[in-house]
């Protein structure tokens, strides 16, 4: 058992580890703020700059945070202040649904619902009365950065919903009770009370949230259009992150020397990211756990 | 003073704004893939492997796929779990309650659960390379399996805790060892919610298309042999979607449904056993 658990906590280093190894040979004879911030990916000439992935991935992922932050810290607010203790448990299954449903599944949503909704609705409307950044654009297909933003959002507000909620049920009732006594107003009692002590969970959700959507793959390789930029222009352009990257090379990167090695750099990348997020958020919530007792 | 009451209403309407549209959201998803799925939805989709030109249009069904899911998800478990019943007791009845030790084991599994499915495939294909495997069953239930080892551990090890101190001192107390404690006291109380968690991890590893990508490929029959690639439901989806023929990409809702369905009563079962269990501790 012991064993075990040795090898769970291995488990992460042989993961970076067996990443970068594969990763080598194209490290080599190349340097590494070259091959992140290069935006020129030209396999069958030698370029492998994720410049314009790693960038695509920013992009699409910010524009799901946009979205996704005041929904779910609303969402959680009137969960763990407001609802009732019988809408509350009405609620959570719902959210524990939305956390199990498949990306693929989010994927064929964006794309019935999503994709549409942005190429009918919003992009005709922005585009023409906004003809500016980051609005304009050309792109009339609805594949978008936008639409794999707002799916990422979908797919993200479950998580972060729950880690807030579970966290802003920790604060005391006394320190509500406190101020409720005080004379202030239940939303002031939240604003100013609880958020104040619950906001480093409340940033830890964002955190992991952020950490969740940066990796997600299918889904946005499914209404994101997929098209490289070099630098993201509008809404309602094509997006290519990292992860989609990643997915849409499979089958042709034995083909072309080094591309493999450079899949496997971008991966990598990807993998020191999120362990980063992540050990950053998950430290946040067992310190207050543990402050918790 | 009428400021804040102002203020009050118009923050209780965004909460409940907000709080309906991610309510809506999932009754929008669900109707969405229920409604444009049971069009397509056949039984000779369900009984039947494509047959040839399926992808243009042609005849069959997502057999291939619906067992070779089923197949890789309850390897990819199993596996998992002789992997986190071990860790689990380790943590709940070896370790000491607030061991160093047992807090890193699960901070690196926290961690390594936010690691995304992208990423366990390269790994997976990297292991394959390293093995000398090739895409198939064997190495994509390897890679689901490592995928869902820090759910199913994680998820276990909550269910673990919640399991009353006073139960095993108990049981301690009566002469018990440590291992008989664990196996005929915790283990019997904690039963319903550790299934419920390994429904959750094969939900989970079921749906997941990223990862067996690269390790599991996808083939047009059923799967036969362990060193054979498999095809799998969220791959069959995606490739159905893939192709520009309408007829097709309605099949590829239909898989959808399917899918949702297999996760929706897989989350269904495992919320009445936690439930249950936590009416027996109470």
């Amino acid at each position: 058992m012991a064993l075990i658990a040795l090898g769970v906590l291995s488990a992460a280093f042989l993961m970076g580890f067996g990443l970068y190894h594969r990763a080598r040979p194209v490290l080599a004879g190349r340097s590494l703020p070259d091959l992140l911030f290069s935006t020129s990916w030209h396999p069958a000439q030698g370029q492998f700059g994720l410049g314009g992935f790693i960038l695509g991935s920013l992009w699409v992922t910010a524009i799901a945070m946009a979205i996704a932050i005041p929904l779910s810290l609303l969402t959680a607010l009137y969960l763990s202040e407001y609802a009732s203790r019988r809408f509350r448990e009405l609620a959570r299954p719902v959210v524990d649904v939305l956390a199990g449903i498949s990306p693929v599944v989010y994927g064929v949503w964006g794309m019935l619902v999503v994709v549409p909704f942005v190429r009918d609705v919003l992009m005709p409307f922005f585009s023409t009365h906004f003809k500016f950044f980051p609005f304009a654009s050309d792109n009339t297909t609805g594949f978008s950065a936008l639409a794999g933003g707002m799916v990422l959002a979908v797919m993200v507000v479950p998580i972060m919903v729950s880690i807030m909620e579970e966290v802003l049920r920790t604060v005391p009732a006394e320190i509500r009770e406190a101020s409720l006594a005080l004379g202030a107003t239940r939303w002031q009692t939240t604003k100013k009370a609880v958020l104040r002590k619950g906001w480093p969970g409340v940033i830890a959700a964002v955190i992991l949230g952020f950490s969740r959507a940066s990796g997600e793959t299918m889904a946005v390789l499914m209404v994101a259009g997929c098209a490289m930029q070099a630098v993201p222009k509008s809404l309602f352009d094509p997006a290519y992150p990292l992860p989609a990257l990643i997915a849409n090379t499979y089958g042709e990167m034995m083909s072309v020397p080094l591309y493999d090695a450079a899949i496997l750099l971008a991966a990598f990348v990807l993998f020191l990211m999120t362990v980063a997020f992540n050990a950053a958020g998950w430290g946040i919530l067992l310190r207050l756990e543990k402050r918790a007792g | 003073m009428r400021g804040r009451l102002i203020e009050e209403k118009i923050f209780q309407g965004l909460m409940m704004a907000a709080t309906g549209l991610v309510m809506g959201t999932l009754g929008l998803i669900l109707a969405t893939i229920f409604v444009k799925g049971f069009r397509a939805l056949s039984l000779e989709m369900l009984f039947r492997t494509p047959q040839g030109g399926y992808y243009i249009g042609g005849g069959g069904g997502i057999a291939n796929a619906i067992v070779g899911s089923l197949v890789l998800g309850l390897g990819a478990t199993f596996l998992a779990l002789l992997i986190s019943l071990p860790l689990v007791f380790y943590l709940n009845i070896y370790l000491r309650r607030k061991s160093r030790l047992a807090f890193f084991i699960r901070f690196a599994l926290d961690v390594l659960w936010g690691v995304p499915s992208i990423v366990y495939g390269a790994f997976g294909f990297t292991l394959m390379v390293a093995l000398g495997l090739r895409a198939s069953l064997l190495a994509g239930t390897l890679t689901v399996a490592l995928l869902i080892v820090p759910i199913l551990a994680r998820g276990m090890d909550e269910i673990f805790r919640m399991v009353p101190q006073e139960l095993k001192e108990a049981a301690y107390a009566l002469g018990s060892t440590r291992w008989e404690t664990a196996m005929k006291v915790v283990l019997k109380q904690a039963f319903p919610g550790l299934i419920a968690s390994v429904l959750i991890a094969f939900g989970r590893g079921i749906g997941d298309a990223a990862s067996v990508l690269f390790t599991a490929s996808f083939t047009d029959s059923l799967p036969t042999s362990l060193f054979k690639p498999v095809a799998t439901l969220p791959l069959a989806i995606f490739f159905q979607l893939g192709t520009p023929f309408p007829e097709v990409q309605a099949r590829g809702y239909a898989s959808a449904l399917v899918l949702t369905l297999i996760v929706l009563t897989v989350s269904i079962l495992a919320r009445r056993l936690t439930g249950r269990m936590i009416n027996s501790i109470k």
